[in-house]
């Protein structure tokens, strides 16, 4: 299903052209600590022996091409953020209210930027051709949801506590309850797919997918916290989870790789 | 409830993880394989292509993502500040799965050159995220246009040993005009280059 065409603005013109050929007068983003996103070789997790590069990757600077990203607006959604609305009637389930921010490392909001969220069911099961797990597909829950984060950056999605479900990384594999984050921010280079999950699951201590992260702290922050004041009376638990994507370096002197 | 970081110091970033089997679910109402709108300047051009494992077999659970500038070189970005116009609908941004051959195919324009991080021109090239099954983060590639004469002199490319530049090159097919070419390998022999920056 293509996007549907939209208008992309031209940026305001902010600089004057100087001598050519011009440098990249944008600063980059800011690399990653090293610990915090997983190797790709990890090999706890079966699959990452057959997928994973064996050569180091190539260390480049950023350029134009990296400093920018797709950028997406309201008409590009095609999903509601009310995970629990999709069907004809309630889904089964714990209903939770998700809400958050999306952030920069400064603690500025990333606004605008898209957020994609998928999930398996209260039972543990995929709406996908390829889960076989034997829990039962919900007929009132497709686990997908969209939405762009607001002027604060803030999200916020309604949906019901996923099932931990098994599978076949090792004898007796379940993955821990987790909803599934796309998020793009302002650049090519901020684009993050991750996991969110659930504060005292018993299964994160035993899941390669989690513990592929060797920062204790980088690791914990993808664990939402619980939150009275989101709840809802009568209707819905509250979890709170911000997302901290990479911030903009201070100049473009620090472009380097 | 205030979340700026004290001074100096920086909020802790969210770690990647795998997108997992079933992205299916929450990223396929963004597909995008077609990337031309219509009135879109420049030439048309296909890029076909498998994924293949370290036993060069398909992987059938991949997401390619693209992110292009237009033919002139300008990309649809408020950053983008180069006397440069933009094409009205055209966003740069494609997302495919692979299928069952772990093959995925875009129709899309060749882009034109932008600036390096020290303004010279680069060769024309179109930015890949890959994500799949197995992989906790992201790869990160570029795909170049074998024929394109400015390879010779693309910084990203001289930064590439030569003897693993081709993996980055969409070859022409000589019977399809506009038909490229370009296969991902993850691992082993002809690894395909990946990116960090």
């Amino acid at each position: 299903m293509p996007i549907p065409q939209s208008r992309v603005a031209s940026g305001p013109s902010r600089r004057v052209a100087a001598s050519s050929p011009r440098v990249l007068a944008l600063p980059g983003y800011r690399k990653p600590a090293p610990g915090i996103h997983p190797p790709h070789l990890h090999p706890d997790y079966v699959s990452s022996l057959k997928r994973a590069p064996a050569h180091p990757l190539v260390q480049i600077r950023q350029t134009l091409s990296e400093v920018t990203g797709p950028c997406f607006q309201a008409h590009h959604l095609k999903v509601g953020a009310d995970l629990t609305t999709q069907g004809e009637g309630a889904p089964l389930g714990e209903k939770i209210l998700l809400t958050g921010r999306v952030l920069d490392e400064e603690g500025r909001p990333v606004r605008n930027t898209l957020v994609e969220i998928w999930q398996a069911n209260a039972a543990g099961r995929y709406r996908h051709l390829v889960d076989q797990h034997a829990a039962p597909i919900d007929p009132n829950f497709i686990g997908k949801g969209q939405l762009l984060t607001d002027e604060e950056g803030r999200y916020q999605f309604k949906t019901i506590k996923p099932g931990a479900y098994p599978w076949r990384n090792h004898p007796n594999a379940w993955r821990p309850a987790h909803i599934h984050f796309s998020l793009f921010g302002p650049a090519f280079s901020t684009r993050l797919m991750t996991q969110m999950y659930f504060p005292g699951d018993p299964l994160l201590p035993f899941d390669p997918i989690f513990n592929g992260i060797r920062d204790e702290a980088a690791r914990q922050r993808l664990i939402a916290l619980f939150d009275w004041q989101t709840t809802i009376p009568e209707d819905a638990l509250g979890f709170r989870f911000d997302i901290v994507l990479r911030g903009r370096l201070e100049t473009p002197m620090e472009n380097r790789p | 409830m205030s979340m700026a970081p004290a001074a100096g110091q920086l909020l802790g970033l969210a770690a990647s993880q795998t997108v997992g089997p079933f992205f299916q679910i929450g990223c396929e109402d963004l597909y995008q394989t077609d990337l031309t709108v219509p009135g879109l300047a420049g030439t048309v051009i296909t890029i076909s292509g498998r994924i293949l494992d370290a036993d060069q077999l398909p992987v059938p659970d991949a997401l390619v993502e693209l992110w292009q500038a237009n033919c002139l070189g300008k990309y649809a970005h408020p950053d983008d500040d180069q006397d440069k116009t933009v094409d009205p609908g055209f966003m740069g941004f494609g997302r495919c799965p692979t299928n069952a051959e772990g093959a995925f195919q875009f129709r899309t324009i060749k882009p034109g050159s932008v600036p390096s991080s020290t303004g010279t021109p680069q060769a024309p090239h179109i930015n890949v995220s890959i994500f799949m099954r197995g992989l906790l983060n992201r790869l990160v590639t570029r795909i170049y246009f074998s024929d394109d004469k400015r390879n010779s002199v693309d910084e990203v490319l001289s930064l590439v040993d030569p003897g693993r530049r081709s993996t980055l090159f969409a070859e022409p097919d000589p019977g399809c005009p506009g038909a490229y070419r370009w296969d991902v390998i993850l691992r082993g022999a002809r690894e395909t280059v990946f990116f960090d920056f």
